[in-house]
């Protein structure tokens, strides 16, 4: 195993230029997976900040008995999906409005906004497509006139999470491809320009595998330095972006890590494929 | 301890190398195998090292045999093996006593084994104070030394040397027959296919003419069935 450790360094030193290059397809295959990854997990973090502020509300048509809305509180309470589920008088309504927006700071007549019922949707179940089917529930109660829900946004926030992840893995694809391809010719040109010592090699009794290894360490290891590499301009992209645009997330130790594996998996996948075909060939 | 029985090697494109050869070689035995070029002998040769596998007939080295071999006891019978070319096959860019430790840390031996018996080897092909030049500082005959060396660092039973001598001089050529004999004289069978005559003739050892992939001539046996077959 020595020997092959020192082998594969030693390839570095015998091609710098090629080893560069196949290191830097690596990291951009990586790099793009992961700013697009960051994107992902901003707009699943900001989902999860919105989600906790999602709310049905079912304005009550005037003059409903109160007995007739606090049997249906009870029963929308009980909905396995919600939370919670509470009155708002018309007071309260222009409570919040005056507190909340600017405009109803000079309004003081009541009667102006509807009184409503409230829900909270339980962690798991606010998803557009369970809120939406929540308050169509709640619609068919005859003292409801309206139900809100901030359907349209919630709904592209997901879109775009689910598009950006979409274009992250089709791009992250597309490069780890490249770099497959690279990595592959460089250990198909390390091959043969080592032919010489393959069949030495072979003539002394060394195993099949004994001769892969040195390659495909080599392969693994710019795998891993493009991982690293990718990781470092990922790092520096979400630096600059939480200075200059707005605070973001970064990846977890773990999804980090396994960035960084994958991109060692990636050099190992090119130089296999490649050292199986051209072993045969020397 | 090596057997050919009734082996035939066709190649797709330059066709019949070796045709219907039998043959029988025992431990510790100093086999010259001749003919001339194209007859067949580096054939014969790979066909022992497993470097090609028979069309027919059946080559068997040790408990080995071609007809039932798989890929991982290739490298199983090449470590019972030693092989010297014409062309001595070292590696240019590593001292001499890297291309001998080559063989020993390809096969796994620990670096502990490694140096002394490096020193060993190289002592025994006479080239102990030249264990750090570089193959291209050393004459031919000396490389073939190296090459030697290298053949012999897993203690092979047999070693074969295709023309090892086909490129150096007389005196070159002398200095590593003598080694030969002294590695012969220490127990390995030896193999050495070369095309001179006059050479086998002075030797003395046992003699294996093959012509147009035929096996024409056994010194063991001459009037036995190779013979007749002329």
């Amino acid at each position: 195993m020595r020997l092959a450790w020192r082998e594969a360094l030693l390839a570095f030193r015998r091609a710098p230029v090629l080893s560069a290059l196949s290191i830097t397809t690596i990291a951009f295959s990586l790099f793009a997976f992961g700013l697009f990854g960051l994107v992902a997990l901003n707009i699943r973090n900001a989902l999860v900040q919105v989600e906790e502020r999602v709310e049905v509300r079912a304005f009550i048509v005037d003059g409903t008995p109160a007995e007739v809305t606090s049997t249906a509180l009870g029963d929308i309470a009980a909905f396995p999906e919600v939370l919670s589920a509470k009155m708002v008088s018309p007071e309260q309504a222009l409570e919040r409005a005056r507190k909340e927006l600017g405009e109803f700071s000079d309004v003081f007549d009541p009667g102006i906004l509807p009184a409503s019922i409230d829900v909270r949707m339980k962690n798991g179940h606010r998803d557009p497509a369970t809120v939406k089917a929540v308050a169509e529930r709640i619609r068919t109660y005859d003292f409801v006139d309206d139900v809100r829900f901030g359907e349209e946004w919630v709904e592209k926030l997901y879109r775009i999470r689910n598009l950006a992840t979409l274009v992250g893995i089709v791009l992250g694809l597309t490069f780890a491809s490249v770099a497959v391809i690279i990595i592959g010719s460089t250990i198909r040109m390390a091959v043969l320009a080592r032919a010489r010592e393959i069949s030495v090699m072979r003539l002394v009794g060394a195993t099949d595998g004994f001769i892969r290894s040195p390659f495909l360490i080599e392969g693994a290891l710019k795998g891993l330095l493009g991982g690293l590499l990718a990781l470092g301009l990922s790092a520096l992209a979400n630096s600059v972006i939480s200075k200059f645009v707005f605070r973001a997330d970064f990846f977890d130790a773990k999804f980090a890590v396994a960035g960084v594996l994958a991109g060692a998996l990636i050099g190992l996948l090119g130089s296999a494929v490649s050292v199986g075909r051209h072993l045969r060939d020397v | 301890m090596i057997r050919f029985t009734h082996v035939t090697k066709v190649f797709p494109r330059t066709g019949t190398a070796l045709s219907d050869v039998s043959l029988n070689i025992n431990k510790g035995e100093f086999v010259f195998l001749t003919g001339p070029s194209g007859a067949g002998k580096s054939t014969i040769l790979k066909l022992i090292f497993l470097e090609e596998r028979p069309t027919n007939g059946e080559v068997k080295v040790g408990n080995i045999s071609s007809a039932t071999a798989r890929g991982r006891d290739v490298p199983r019978l090449r470590r019972k093996l030693g092989v010297v070319f014409q062309d001595f096959r070292l590696l240019e860019d590593r001292t001499v006593e890297a291309n001998v430790a080559f063989a020993l840390e390809v096969t796994g031996a620990p670096q502990s084994v490694i140096g002394p018996k490096v020193s060993r080897l190289l002592t025994q092909v006479g080239l102990g104070a030249k264990a750090t030049s570089l193959p291209r500082e050393l004459s031919g005959g000396e490389q073939q030394r190296v090459a030697i060396a290298r053949a012999l660092a897993n203690d092979p039973q047999v070693l074969i040397a295709d023309e090892p001598t086909g490129n150096l001089d007389d005196r070159a050529t002398r200095g590593v027959l003598q080694l030969l004999r002294d590695i012969n004289n220490a127990g390995t069978a030896i193999i050495m296919a070369t095309h001179d005559l006059e050479l086998t003739k002075r030797e003395g050892f046992r003699v294996l003419e093959v012509n147009r992939g035929q096996l024409v001539f056994d010194s063991a046996e001459p009037n036995g069935p190779a013979k007749a077959g002329i």
